[in-house]
């Protein structure tokens, strides 16, 4: 393909769109498929062959709306509807009110909080593209930034227009994009590489499978405008193997691209070559730091190594590699068509741009969400989260995973920002917002993400391999009733330790849930050590006198 | 040719290459360092964190091992904060299996007992793990105590990188990992086990051992890392 | 010159299934770098990884005897035992967890006598952890035989498995 034809293809798509009166689309993400959405585009299907509806209306398993707690979700395009928790029975009621008053019943209001108040910009086809087909994508606007960079810009242009745009890396650390890519540019080497990072391992976290389910198209994209960028010929998705769905399509999409000339040699008519594959993991959350990422890839144990060198000077086979994740390869084609003073126009001064968050816990309106920087965590779990079910009362939030901590009520007006959650004790992460009401504990939550650290420690090194087996059995001392004060303060000791000591990222921040409990909960673990009582009921300390009686 | 550097080390001036490592620097300096898993002569992989120093600017401690010497550098190798951290290390390590010197054939010729004698380890606060191990003597010659292996992986790496076997790897991960022979198999029946016993030399510990010695008698050899190191850079 | 050329390893079996073992590997260029694809290959043919399979991936990815089994203990999604019959996967991601995981984990544990990663003496049910499966928004949540339950209940997962054991 040459510049030249990408309009046509995307005019051929509208044009082919046009016939239809109605598009109907299914949400195929994993929540509404397991609530059995798969079984409803079949009926769906099925219902309009028979009726024989088939030139006037199309189907198309599209992208997740978010709203996952009341999936199945059913839109019907242009017309903008929107249905919730639909049946296989509801197909025939659906079909029938095409062309009339939608079915009442199933409908949910896209003007509610929860739709209105967020800003998409990585979700910005939200459940209306099909995932499968590269001519959707390139109908809605797809592969014009990737042929805009290869014809009209250089390089270097590329780079300090992302840096202009004060993107900062959505893993969770959030290190300047631009100055990662002009770092990869500037490094000497024959070969380089560019790393997407799909292995998303914080439990109560999925934006980037999502991502990469319903945008294949635009995280190719975005990886091959870096690799220009940055001179690399080479890329690899890594993605875990828990995201099947995720897997296959990518793969598919790669497929399509390389057919179409967007992937492969001299892409979109140009000199410019490249190449992704993907690279399955295979259940291991240390390989989400960057290093062991790229041991995995190499086909060994992934452990970490110590940095410097940095991977963007020595990385996958001691190539230069730049390595971000997959949110922020999605945020590259936003900002190249729209320009830099679009994109710094959204977010705060220091962070830039919309975050996309998994909202899920004890909240009426669990799901995926995408909103400005700079947002409070009060309008997120009130407003667009429906705040808090049965009557309960709201306790903490827990943000960054195993790595994060909890932010307690009085804090919830603070802006959603890397530097304000820093200062809080916990980090962004790559978003995963996990909301608790007065029936968690907070001690039990921090033996959990204890746990999950101990269990997912690579072993290398000493502070995390052992450090986090100690501090997990204090904690599940003080979680039975059976630690003393002193066992606190060693508790406190080993988590400075371990946080100072650890090699790679997952052992200094295996103590952050600890600490961050501590810092807005001790009272609830004075009650285990001292009172001998969890505050919430959910630890079961047994008292020797109930034992013997 | 490397350039040479001058920087500072707990306030003292020293030179060196500018690809010589702080670890290299300071012991070249007289300055002690402690270190478990680096051993000259084969990669270093910062697992230990016995070594960590401060670097003026640099907010995270960063292992003397792999650390690169840098003009206008300022090293603290001593603080009150890296002596605590050490201690922990080692106590950690101690609590993590079974350490009992009074029976063990390395005793007094140990490593680990030598750091925590001059570290100052006299006592461990932690709760000893105790974990149920095991002892392979199925090699004509060396034994494998688990119970006193602190996987700081040298005999991982002298059989990969110096004697080309690689019989030994890691198995598991996390606290659950350990030492292995081929398919995890004893290693008396290791097929690519050349029995040539570097392994044993450059443990640190009684983890590895020949056999036939009483408490206290195994002594250990790691001058051959280096003159080999050497003998190969002379015949390229 | 003979010893240039590549050398074969002989299959381990006429078993149709290390086609696809060998396929992976040749995509792959037969080198150690597709260790891990290659066992995922393995594990989809066969259920799960033995020695049979680990000395015949090891000798054509050249790779050492040692660092295969390192590689095959290190990640989670491998398992060097055959599987039951049918397996129930708890997600005891945050969110699973603080809806309930627990307890759904400990009413099948105390149902089919077996704790996570361990198969009922029958080979019927075999019961497994996931780190979390992404699907938050329907906490709590676990998978049967590869189908995702969502708001699930100690007494619909109890169910569900209880159907298996008498089957």
């Amino acid at each position: 393909m040459i510049a030249e034809e990408l309009p046509k293809i995307a005019a051929q798509e509208q044009e082919d769109q046009l016939q239809f009166k109605h598009h109907i689309f299914v949400c195929s993400g994993t929540a509404c498929v397991s609530a059995h959405s798969d079984q409803i585009q079949a009926a769906l299907e099925k219902d309009i062959e028979e009726r024989g509806l088939g030139h006037v209306c199309s189907i198309t398993g599209g992208g997740c709306r978010g709203l996952c707690a009341s999936g199945p979700m059913v839109s019907v395009e242009p017309q903008g509807i929107l249905y919730q928790g639909v049946k296989v029975e509801d197909s025939a009621e659906i079909l029938d009110s095409l062309n009339s008053q939608p079915v009442k019943r199933l409908e949910c209001s896209t003007e509610a909080p929860f739709f209105s108040r967020q800003k998409k910009i990585v979700l910005e086809y939200a459940g209306k593209l099909d995932p499968e087909r590269i001519e959707a994508y390139i109908a809605a606007g797809g592969y014009t930034a990737l042929l805009k960079v290869l014809t009209e810009m250089t390089p270097q242009q590329v780079i300090e227009q992302i840096t202009r745009s004060g993107l900062r890396g959505r893993g969770g650390a959030g290190y300047p994009t631009g100055l990662k890519w002009s770092t990869v540019a500037k490094a000497q080497g024959e070969h380089k590489y560019v790393i997407c990072n799909g292995d998303e391992g914080d439990p109560g976290a999925f934006m980037d499978r999502s991502v990469m389910e319903d945008y294949p198209f635009k995280i190719l994209e975005g990886m091959t405008i870096a690799a220009y960028a940055v001179g690399a010929d080479q890329g690899y998705v890594y993605v875990r193997a828990e995201y099947p769905l995720a897997v296959k399509r990518l793969k598919a999409a790669i497929r399509q691209a390389q057919k179409n000339n967007l992937l492969g040699n001299n892409i979109g008519g140009t000199t410019f070559n490249f190449q992704i594959d993907v690279r399955l993991g295979a259940g291991a959350f240390v390989c989400g730091e960057e290093t062991a990422l790229i041991a995995s890839i190499e086909g060994k144990r992934g452990t970490p190594r110590p940095r410097p060198p940095y991977p963007a000077e020595h990385g996958l086979w001691g190539c230069p590699t730049l390595i971000n994740n997959v949110e922020s390869y999605a945020n590259i084609t936003p900002i190249i068509r729209n320009g830099t003073d679009w994109y710094t126009a959204i977010g705060t001064e220091k962070s830039k741009g919309t975050k996309v968050f998994s909202l899920t816990g004890t909240i009426n309106n669990t799901g995926l969400i995408e909103v400005p920087m700079g947002i409070s965590l009060r309008e997120i779990i009130f407003d667009i989260g429906g705040g808090i079910p049965n009557g309960k009362h709201f306790k903490a939030v827990q943000t960054g995973g195993p790595s994060g901590g909890c932010i307690p009520e009085q804090y919830l007006d603070i802006s959603v920002d890397y530097d304000s959650l820093l200062h809080l004790g916990t980090y962004m992460g790559s978003g995963g917002m996990i909301v608790m009401d007065e029936t968690s504990c907070m001690v039990d939550v921090a033996r959990y993400f204890m746990e999950f650290c101990m269990s997912e420690s690579c072993g290398k090194c000493v502070p995390c391999r052992v450090g986090t087996a100690q501090m997990y059995d204090l904690l599940n001392k003080i979680t039975k009733g059976e630690a003393s004060l002193d066992d606190l303060a060693m508790l406190e000791e080993l988590a400075e330790m371990v946080k100072s000591t650890s090699l790679c990222g997952l052992g200094q921040g295996a103590p952050t849930p600890v600490q961050s409990t501590l810092r807005y909960f001790r009272d609830e673990y004075l009650a285990h050590i001292v009172d001998k009582v969890c505050p919430a009921g959910v630890c079961k300390i047994y008292h020797h006198a109930e034992v013997f009686s | 040719m490397s350039r040479v550097v001058t920087l500072k080390i707990n306030d003292q001036d020293v030179s060196g290459r500018e690809d010589e490592t702080i670890l290299e620097l300071a012991r070249e300096n007289g300055i002690f360092v402690p270190t478990l898993c680096h051993l000259e002569g084969l990669s270093d992989i910062g697992a230990c964190r016995l070594c960590l120093i401060e670097i003026k600017g640099v907010p995270k401690l960063m292992p003397a091992c792999v650390v690169r010497a840098q003009e206008g550098m300022e090293v603290y190798t001593e603080s009150e904060r890296l002596k605590k951290y050490r201690r922990m290390v080692i106590e950690l390590l101690f609590v993590e299996g079974n350490h009992v010197c009074s029976v063990c054939v390395s005793n007094g010729h140990c490593e680990l007992q030598y750091l925590a004698q001059k570290l100052g380890v006299d006592h461990i606060r932690l709760e000893y793990r105790s974990p149920k191990r095991e002892v392979d003597a199925s090699h004509e010659r060396f034994v494998l105590d688990h119970n006193r292996c602190i996987l700081c992986t040298r005999c991982v790496r002298v059989c990969g990188e110096v004697e080309g076997a690689h019989t030994w790897d890691l198995l598991g991960r996390g606290i659950q990992s350990r030492v292995i022979t081929d398919l995890n198999q004893p290693w008396g029946d290791a097929e690519s086990c050349t029995s040539c016993g570097k392994c044993v030399q450059v443990c640190p510990t009684g983890a590895l051992t020949a056999k036939g010695k009483a408490v206290g008698e195994m002594t250990k050899h790691q001058g051959f890392l280096t003159t080999l190191a050497l003998m190969r850079e002379n015949d390229r | 010159m003979r010893a240039s050329s590549v050398k074969t390893v002989a299959v381990p079996s006429d078993d149709k299934r290390w086609r696809l073992v060998n396929a992976t590997m040749r995509r792959h260029g037969s080198e150690p770098d597709a260790l891990i694809e290659t066992l995922h290959t393995v594990q989809e043919a066969f259920g799960y990884l033995d020695d049979t399979a680990l000395r015949y991936v090891a000798s054509n990815l050249k790779a050492p005897l040692s660092r295969v089994y390192g590689v095959a203990t290190f990640y989670n999604f491998f398992t060097l035992k055959p599987q039951g019959e049918h397996n129930c996967v708890v997600c005891l991601g945050t969110a699973c967890y603080i809806k309930g995981a627990p307890q759904i984990l400990e009413s099948v544990e105390n149902l089919a006598h077996i704790m996570p990663g361990e198969t009922t003496p029958d080979k019927k049910v075999s019961l497994l952890i996931a780190r979390c499966l992404g699907t938050c928004g329907l906490a709590p949540a676990a998978v049967f035989d590869g189908e995702v339950a969502g708001k699930l209940t100690a007494d619909d997962a109890v169910h569900k498995v209880q159907e298996w054991m008498k089957s």
